[in-house]
């Protein structure tokens, strides 16, 4: 049984990963990302991962809704009503992605891989929790601090005037620099 | 099922995912090739956690190349936002210039 859905979904993510850059609409290359990515969170409960799997999927599903708000937000052609070519230096891309693969598939065959040092436990989702509470704890909190870093620097980046830009460096400008009167913040 | 059946699928995700964000113009594009490549990094932590070493450590790998990808997503749309907002565009070839 595992066989078989090992063979179902690994062509699926692979394929489906592909034709992400085959479409010509947006809403459709989306949706074959999420099914990348939903064969892939399949595959980790396939090797037994299965609160991981789980939360690749539902983490994906939500980040491919929230990509589809920004396609239709600032794509030129988000229903691809219309061909689009978005391609630049496309031949070499290939001919890089190609060689990478070719390289990475000759160390995977060629490498001898050692065996399993231990055997897996019952609980994975323990095992990840007392690794996360315990040895990997300092990684933890380093996870949380580049996550907290990275919502300060998107809320910034995304900022189109902030408190600086109508206060001033000093933030005692008064009344604010607003390019809409009326104190509407604009 | 074989470490070496799932090490060639993410092979495969990483090339495919590498050959989209070097041959896409639309950021968004070139962001969907870097979340290829990162899920092949995953399908590989996941391999190597059952087939070499099935520790906690090993589960972590996957937890980090996760965040990584929410990191990429997020900063990724924050910054397209912020060259649309400043220059009105979302391709990197218009981007690349540096004058208005």
């Amino acid at each position: 049984m595992s066989t078989v859905l090992f063979w179902v979904l690994a062509p699926l993510a692979a394929a489906s990963g592909f034709l992400v850059f085959r479409f010509n609409s947006m809403a459709r290359a989306t949706i074959s990302l999420l099914v990348s990515f939903l064969a892939t969170g399949g595959l980790l409960i396939l090797l037994g991962l299965g609160y991981l799997g789980v939360v690749v999927i539902l983490m994906m599903v939500m980040e491919m809704v929230i990509m589809a708000v920004f396609m239709i937000a600032y794509m030129m052609n988000p229903a691809g009503l219309m061909p689009m070519a978005m391609y630049h230096n496309r031949r070499w891309s290939l001919v890089i992605g190609l060689a990478t693969f070719v390289l990475l598939a000759g160390g995977i065959v060629v490498v001898p891989w050692p065996h399993r040092a231990a055997t897996p436990p019952k609980d994975p989702t323990f095992q990840l929790g007392t690794a996360l509470m315990g040895a990997q704890m300092l990684t933890m909190i380093t996870l949380g601090f580049a996550l907290f870093a990275t919502m300060v620097a998107a809320v910034v980046l995304a900022t189109h005037r902030g408190r600086y830009d109508r206060f001033g460096d000093d933030l005692k400008r008064r009344p604010a620099a607003d390019p809409v009167r009326g104190g509407v913040e604009r | 099922m074989t470490l070496q059946l799932f090490l060639l699928l993410a092979a495969a995700l990483f090339a495919i995912g590498l050959y989209g964000a070097l041959s896409q113009q639309s950021i968004v594009m070139i962001m969907m090739g870097l979340e290829l490549m990162l899920n092949g990094v995953t399908v590989a932590a996941g391999a190597f956690w059952h087939y070499i070493a099935p520790t906690g450590s090993g589960q972590v790998i996957v937890v980090v190349v996760v965040v990584a990808m929410a990191v990429e997503m997020a900063m990724g749309f924050a910054a397209t936002t912020a060259i649309f907002r400043a220059r009105d565009v979302d391709m990197t070839d218009m981007a690349a210039d540096l004058k208005r």
